[in-house]
């Protein structure tokens, strides 16, 4: 049955730290666990209320397994269940799912799932070796010359993408402009003092041909964590619950190379299952939250989301304003671009970003216009998966 | 040539699966594998077929490629993530798909960048970049 989860849970607190270049002295696991004490006091909860946790990967990187149960003892905290979720950066939308099933399963009451990320740019990670896992990476594309983070490859999306519908610097730009606009009235972001115009995104220098850097986020330190509880106990809560109305994910591929045509995004399967089971479409979504890690990202999210025809995005951004104050508010925070990517962390925010707007809680860059019905959107890997989730205000259910 | 000891870039870590690929690249052919079953062509090496219909184990033969293919997308990398490209920036990242209908990552190399175009002619050329390791790269055609 399609609509099964539809309001069944809600996200209930959040917490998340200010992107910085780097937090010095602060590892992933301690950038994490200040961001859910700070979601579950928000929540109005206790540690020992949390019973479910669900964090991510990346915590094991050079550790092993146990990541999540060490987690948790490192917090102090000692749930039923405590798993990991591998989905990159569609995690903070995977993640509320996960979590909205667990609830509605009964297996848990209330769920932490958070994220956290340290950048120290004096340890700058190395391609992995070997390992028969790795093959397609390690042994077929690094010796080829590896990508700085993911530049390379959405690069070579993006210059596909202006060889099939001719699409160029000068139309992606406003994506950039758009978010940073929206970053200029949040304090929370990383550029929220740094306005820029079309020019200066057309004119900084090119990191991988077609893409500006402007177009690219940042590698930042931070952490990002929300509550997940039924819908019966969030009304009990002290703040207003966003409802999970519904949502999927979608894997289209492992690596970029070698399966599909690479300019078409996995967000479609998730974004039909997130419409289908909530009942509502594209043309009633107030405010998106659509994940940014290049503005190339954005636009093919749009279009294979069902907000434009594929090949129209670019027209259908110049023919919107995107800022908070737009017909077609997006990224409200600022987005990633502007916001910054603290790693999974960052589409973890584009969640508890929904959350806040949907609360008329968003200060400066609060949305004037109605907040009740947030599309929200993740990405992991270089297309390989995406997630979409439909977050909404008591109006909607 | 250099030693692997002196060659700065990394190199390929095969696998038994993968050996043949990198057997056959030293003497300057280039192999992909396909399923005895069901046919689909398959690439980087397995040893266990992917087709959407195929549950084949040990079912993938060696075949050899002409070499021949077309750029499927491109870009020009200004920023090496790895000390040996240094040099080399800007330097060109592809997906080349083989006329057999197959893809890779690799690197355009004796060409004009701007002459560089999604949907372009090219050729294998082959890297001896140490003695166990000759790389498949490719150029513009014509």
């Amino acid at each position: 049955m399609d609509n099964s989860l539809r309001g069944a849970a809600a996200i209930v607190g959040i917490g998340e730290l200010k992107p910085e270049r780097t937090r010095p002295g602060r590892d992933a696991m301690s950038l994490l666990a200040e961001a859910a004490y700070l979601a579950i006091q928000d929540a109005g909860l206790t540690k020992a209320d949390i019973d479910g946790m669900i964090v991510d990967p990346e915590l094991a990187v050079g550790s092993g397994g146990g990541y999540a149960p060490r987690m948790a003892e490192y917090m102090g905290i000692y749930p039923i269940w405590a798993t990991g979720c591998d989905a990159q950066g569609a995690a903070g939308v995977a993640m509320a799912l996960q979590a909205a099933a667990y609830v509605n399963a009964g297996l848990a009451r209330y769920v932490l799932c958070g994220m956290g990320a340290a950048v120290d740019p004096a340890v700058r990670r190395r391609p992995a070796a070997g390992g028969r896992t790795e093959t397609a990476t390690t042994e077929f594309q690094v010796p080829f010359g590896p990508t700085v983070g993911a530049n390379g490859w959405y690069a070579m999306i993006a210059k596909r993408y202006e060889a099939l519908y001719g699409a160029t610097v000068e139309k992606r730009a406003k994506v950039s402009v758009d978010f940073r606009y929206n970053a200029n009235h949040n304090p929370m972001a990383i550029f929220h003092d740094v306005p820029i115009t079309m020019d200066d995104v057309v004119n900084s220098r090119i990191v991988a041909d077609p893409l500006h850097l402007l177009e690219c986020v940042m590698p930042c330190a931070g952490g990002c964590a929300f509550v997940v509880t039924s819908a019966e106990i969030a009304q009990s809560l002290p703040h207003e619950p966003a409802y999970i109305l519904g949502g999927g994910l979608g894997i289209l591929r492992g690596n970029l190379t070698h399966v599909g045509e690479i300019t078409v995004s996995p967000v479609g399967r998730g974004a039909r299952k997130a419409f289908s089971m909530a009942g509502y479409g594209p043309s009633d979504v107030q405010v998106m939250e659509i994940y940014d890690s290049f503005t190339i990202t954005v636009m093919c999210e749009l279009e294979e989301s069902g907000f434009c025809r594929k090949g129209e995005a670019a027209d259908w951004i110049q023919g919107h304003d995107l800022t908070f104050k737009g017909d077609k508010p997006m990224n409200t925070h600022g987005g990633q671009l502007s916001y910054g990517q603290a790693s999974t962390a960052g589409g973890c925010a584009q969640v508890t970003e929904a959350v806040r707007q949907i609360r008329r809680d968003g200060g400066e860059h609060q949305v004037p216009g109605p907040t009740d019905l947030i599309y929200v959107t993740g990405s992991g890997g270089a297309f390989s998966q995406q997630s979409a989730m439909l977050l909404g205000s008591k109006a909607t259910l | 040539m250099t030693t692997d000891a002196e060659y700065k870039k990394p190199l390929p870590t095969p696998s038994a699966v993968s050996q043949p690929f990198w057997d056959a690249a030293r003497e300057h052919r280039l192999l992909y594998q396909r399923c005895r079953l069901c046919g689909t062509r398959v690439f980087y090496p397995r040893d266990i077929c992917p087709g959407p219909q195929c549950f084949g184990v040990g079912t993938l033969e060696w075949v050899e490629s002409t070499g021949n293919g077309w750029v499927y997308s491109y870009t020009v990398s200004y920023q090496p993530a790895h000390p040996g490209f240094a040099d080399d920036v800007p330097y060109v990242l592809a997906i080349v798909e083989l006329d057999e209908g197959w893809r890779m990552n690799t690197n355009i190399v004796n060409s004009e960048h701007d002459s560089i175009e999604v949907g372009a002619r090219v050729e294998v050329v082959w890297d001896d970049v140490t003695p166990e390791f000759t790389l498949p790269k490719f150029q513009l055609k014509g």
